[in-house]
């Protein structure tokens, strides 16, 4: 067996196609999943009573169930409901959305990682230093003030390590949007392999580049790190 | 103490429990312009306790609080405990009511001057260059000038806690409470934070301070309170107190520190 380049230098287009759905997706749905997450990481770490459990049992869903099946409910499953057939008869653009891989996908991966990263939000809420809030409470800050300046800002701080892993486990985690039909980097993949009967060389290539990304992502992290916990770092450092 | 004047902070009554443990059984107050008041006690006898109710980070079940003859509106919630009515008024009595906590608790992804900043700049609202102006004032008073770009785990704890007396003073409170301020930290590092203190109080400033600190209580406060069981045992001027106890509880305290 031998390793044909050529075929990977002919497709190269097509990864990069693939590579940019894959970043789209990737992004938009880390960015919803953080607008999302922040109140419920905040409600869930609140303890308010009922508010609390809502959240609770949405966050266990998505975490107890495969991200892969999530999106073949949203793309493939809700699509027998004769409701939604109507509203799609209906041209409601609203509910047509329902019927494109691309928007599907994002709502599954939003969904998905929003459930995973409020309970990071919630986790970092929680270990809060109590003196640190004490101190913002006798300098008269309100409720929203503590949590906007001392609280948050803190929180974040501490859950870096653990919410890199959840981009890492995202990032690869969208590979199955290659199952609801998108030209992701998966995708490409698929693509060369079944035109060039080559998969050794398709899916070799597939992963190197995610390596890449998940090298990229790691360096990102770092960067961040030293700008923001440098009030972690040994004296004099 | 003289009655005509007006009272910086007066306490009346307070009563605290802990489920079914009561560790404030009724104690009050009363602070004038310039008076630096020493809470002593063993640990146990509510002194925390009764420091902590004053800007109500614990809740009290019973008592009222005044700050410059002004009421904090408080009722009794379900819980049995007391709730101010306003937030609103609960804040603005805290940021007259500066406190300095045995652990320091400064803000540690802050740097020392945005720790000292943030409460003047985002709760008194002052102009950015009138809250570092106030840092640089204050930290020069507590003798930390140049290390406004230091992060708190970067400094000795006698220096983490000049730089939490220093975020106490740039509020410019009416009072200022200490709760145990030099008992975590190492023997040759009291030292600094208390010849600080003495500072502020040859200054005129109002100061409550729950201490293990007997020469403190003596030498600096012109009122001490002697707490046990959760009840004023016995209070005055330190240098008699101090030195003729007249309770036995008292006796056997000051036999036991031995300072």
């Amino acid at each position: 067996m031998e390793f044909d380049v050529n075929i990977i230098v002919t497709t190269f287009p097509l990864y990069l196609r693939g590579l940019g759905t894959t970043l789209q997706l990737v992004a938009i749905a880390l960015a919803c999943g953080m607008l999302l997450a922040l109140p419920l990481g905040v409600i869930r770490a609140m303890e308010y009573p009922w508010l609390g459990r809502m959240v609770g049992a949405y966050t266990y869903f998505f975490r107890s169930t495969p991200m892969l099946v999530q999106l073949l409910m949203v793309y493939y499953g809700f699509g027998q409901f004769k409701w939604l057939q109507a509203q799609w008869d209906a041209e409601n653009r609203f509910w047509l959305l329902f019927r494109e891989p691309y928007f599907c996908a994002c709502l599954a991966f939003s969904l998905n990682t929003a459930a995973y990263t409020a309970e990071i939000i919630a986790g970092a809420i929680r270990n809060s230093p109590v003196g640190e809030i004490e101190a913002a409470k006798a300098m008269g800050m309100s409720w929203s003030l503590r949590m906007r300046r001392i609280i948050l800002p803190g929180a974040f701080r501490r859950m870096m390590q653990s919410y890199s892993n959840e981009v890492i486990l995202m990032l690869q985690g969208s590979a199955i949007a290659s199952a609801v039909t998108l030209n992701d980097l998966t995708g490409a993949g698929r693509t060369v392999y079944a035109r060039f009967y080559a998969p050794f060389e398709a899916f070799v290539f597939t992963g190197l580049m995610y390596l890449l990304l998940t090298f990229i992502v790691l360096g990102l992290f770092k960067l961040a790190e030293r700008k923001w916990l440098a009030h972690l770092r040994p004296r004099g450092a | 103490m003289d009655t005509q004047e007006a009272s910086k902070l007066m306490v009346n009554g307070l009563h605290k429990r802990f489920g079914n443990h009561e560790v404030l059984k009724g104690v009050s107050m009363r602070a004038r312009a310039g008076d630096v008041i020493s809470i002593i006690g063993s640990s146990g006898s509510g002194k925390s306790t009764f420091l902590r109710c004053i800007n109500m980070l614990e809740r009290p079940h019973e008592g009222s609080i005044y700050v410059n003859d002004e009421e904090l509106q408080l009722f009794s919630a379900r819980d049995g405990m007391l709730r101010p009515v306003s937030e609103k008024q609960l804040q603005g009595m805290r940021t007259r009511l500066a406190m300095v906590f045995q652990h320091f608790n400064l803000w540690a992804h802050m740097t020392v001057l945005e720790n000292i900043i943030e409460a003047p700049l985002r709760v008194l609202k002052v102009t950015h260059e009138e809250a570092v102006a106030r840092a640089r004032k204050y930290l020069d008073k507590v003798g930390l000038a140049g290390v406004e770009d230091k992060y708190p785990a970067h400094l000795s704890g006698g220096q983490q806690q000049r730089v939490a007396i220093a975020r106490a003073l740039a509020m410019e409170p009416e009072v200022m409470l200490f709760d145990e301020p030099t008992s975590a930290l190492d023997p040759e590092l009291v030292g600094e934070v208390l010849r600080v203190m003495q500072a502020l109080a040859e200054e005129g400033r109002t100061m409550v301070v729950v201490t293990h600190e007997m020469a403190f209580a003596r030498e600096v406060s012109n009122h001490v309170i002697f707490l046990h069981q959760g009840r004023i045992e016995e209070e005055g001027d330190p240098a008699i107190v101090l030195r003729q106890p007249r309770s036995e509880r008292l006796q056997q305290f000051l036999a036991g520190s031995l300072k």
